[in-house]
């Protein structure tokens, strides 16, 4: 049986890699928009292991409501996209600095 | 047990903004006004029966998910009564901005129904909840005007920071759910009752991922990237509604998680709060001094004022807790009278956001002047002023926790704040308006900015009211 520490080690690097994912990408919005995704996904991992594991079916139905509310995010975090791509023609990251101070 | 009539004001909630989405469906174009009322009937029907329920035993319910005690009861009379009073604010920019759509009132009655689940929550799962609705009708807010680039910028960097800080939040859960096996309340209260704190790894580990997400709502330095722009791109009708409700709820989300489940666990998170809410209070106040739009400084005097209610909540006292309940409500009232003036000074075609727009106002109306001036005194915290008085007991509250110097600090801070907001009163005193055009405003619009002023010089006088009145909620809910 594959320990519970793996599952935590993997779900862990997955949160690492969308965390650095957001800070390090300087082009393109939808990128970022993958690393929320990932980033969830890798809280739901923790969730299902640590479920299974403590034998409690609790963690495995809050992680059916993180899904929902992701795809709820996802679509309005798109949403959000479509109407600053059509105001700024433009979804770079870096061009996204009207406001300052 | 299943006992779902202690959501009953949250349910009647949902069923009237089904109602009202369905009415409106029907409405023309010009009968907006319509929804509106019914919104401000829905806020103050649902305060009503909030209030009905007010007193009596900690009750929990929907199998240990949902609890209704007073201090729940507090926060959400105090979250419906600003929100009704942010929609009298509203109507005149909304009107004034060609943005006069029912959606506004909607989107903010769903965020309010996400704030009222925050504040009963007995769940970490229901805090999530909450949380998301309140966040994602706040993403749409912000986009609300859809045609200006700011506001969609301002909603992009909103959703994206919001996003990482349920992601920080929910990995925090995660492990809290791994080391306790409970994701009620009390069951994580339980676990944490059993533990040497300080030496648990994990725990520490969790809790340094959850503090990290209440910060990212509160706006807390060093997570509060999204502050400044969100404010300022937002249309300043979301913007008094964002700077003034949901500050209630982040409250209510730090009192149900940090206070609450894992209170036992207060040397360890008092210490990351304590770095947080000193950095807040340095930062804020130091960066609004070289700001000149006027949303903008009031976005970073937001981030000192949280830097406040951190402190206040990290002595982890009953005291502490009803100081840092009584700051964020008065807080929450004078942020809202504050844009309710932005709102007053724009018109037509032009939106009124820089300190240039507010040079002589006395000349233009000394009552709006007078008004402003009383808010602008609450923010810095100037006797009599319920600001004042706010900032001495968190002060108190500090000391009495045994943090001579953060208390210290925080008054050095609070007097080199009082640096804009007093450059603020000398330019609507001393300078010559730009233009003299009247300001006008509807009557419901002047009693209510009338009344947020003086209350600000009543409460400042007789604070004890609502003091008794937090710090009894504190005490109902064993705080």
């Amino acid at each position: 049986m594959i320990p519970l520490s793996h599952f935590l080690i993997v779900a862990a690097l997955l949160f690492s890699i969308s965390v650095a994912g957001m800070f390090l990408n300087r082009k393109n919005m939808l990128i970022l928009l993958m690393c929320i995704e990932l980033m969830l996904l890798s809280v739901n991992l923790n969730f299902i292991a640590f479920s299974h594991y403590l034998g409690d079916m609790a963690g495995q139905v809050f992680v059916f409501f993180i899904l929902t509310v992701a795809a709820a995010e996802a679509a309005i975090g798109l949403a959000i996209l479509v109407t600053l791509f059509r105001n700024r023609r433009t979804i770079n990251v870096q061009e996204l600095d009207s406001m300052k101070g | 047990m299943v006992n779902i009539a202690i959501a009953t004001p949250e349910i009647f909630l949902l069923c009237t903004i089904c109602l009202i989405l369905l009415i409106d469906l029907f409405l023309k174009e010009d009968c907006r006004m319509v929804t509106y009322l019914l919104s401000q009937v829905a806020l103050l029907a649902t305060a009503l029966l909030v209030y009905s329920r007010l007193g009596g035993e900690k009750i929990t319910g929907l199998n240990d998910m949902y609890v209704r005690d007073d201090l729940g009861s507090v926060l959400k009379i105090s979250i419906l009564l600003l929100a009704a009073g942010v929609f009298v604010y509203a109507r005149k920019y909304l009107k004034d901005k060609n943005l006069w759509k029912s959606e506004f009132f909607l989107l903010a009655l769903f965020a309010v129904l996400g704030m009222m689940v925050m504040a009963s929550a007995n769940s970490l799962l229901v805090i999530y909840l909450g949380l998301e609705l309140l966040a994602l009708s706040m993403y749409t807010l912000v986009a609300f005007n859809r045609d200006d680039g700011r506001s969609s910028e301002a909603a992009m960097k909103y959703f994206v920071l919001g996003a990482i800080a349920s992601g920080l939040l929910l990995y925090g859960f995660s492990i809290l759910y791994g080391l306790s096996g409970r994701l009620d309340i009390a069951g994580v209260a339980a676990y944490v009752s059993g533990q040497q704190v300080m030496t648990n790894l994990p725990l520490l580990f969790a809790l340094v991922f959850v503090v990290a997400g209440i910060a990212f709502k509160f706006g807390a330095v060093p997570f509060h990237m999204w502050v400044p722009d969100v404010y300022q791109g937002a249309p300043t009708a979301v913007t008094m509604f964002l700077g003034s409700v949901p500050k209630v709820a982040a409250l209510a989300m730090l009192l149900r998680v940090l206070a609450e489940s894992v209170g036992l666990a207060n040397p360890a998170w008092a210490q990351m709060l304590l770095v947080f809410g000193l950095l807040s209070v340095f930062l804020g106040n130091l960066i609004a001094i070289a700001q000149f739009n006027l949303k903008r400084m009031f976005a970073y005097s937001t981030i000192a004022h949280m830097g406040f209610i951190l402190l206040g909540a990290l002595s982890g006292s009953t005291e502490g807790y009803s100081a840092a309940l009584f700051y964020t409500i008065t807080y929450a009232m004078t942020a809202a009278g504050g844009f309710a003036i932005l709102v007053l000074l724009g018109k037509e075609g032009f939106e009124a956001e820089t300190l240039d727009d507010i040079k002589g106002l006395n000349e233009r109306n000394p009552w709006y002047a007078f008004i402003m001036m009383l808010l602008l005194f609450s923010m810095a915290g100037i006797p009599p002023t319920v600001g004042f008085y706010a900032k001495l007991s968190i002060i108190q509250a500090v000391m009495q926790a045994g943090y001579l110097w953060p208390a210290v600090f925080m008054v050095v801070m609070s007097v080199i704040g009082a640096f804009y907001y007093l450059r603020a009163i000398k330019m609507m005193y001393f300078d010559k308006p730009d233009n003299s055009d009247p300001i006008n405003a509807e009557l419901d619009f002047n009693v209510l900015i009338s009344v947020n002023g003086v209350l600000m010089v009543v409460l400042g006088i007789f604070p004890s009211a609502l003091m008794g009145i937090c710090s009894a909620a504190m005490v109902a809910s064993h705080l």
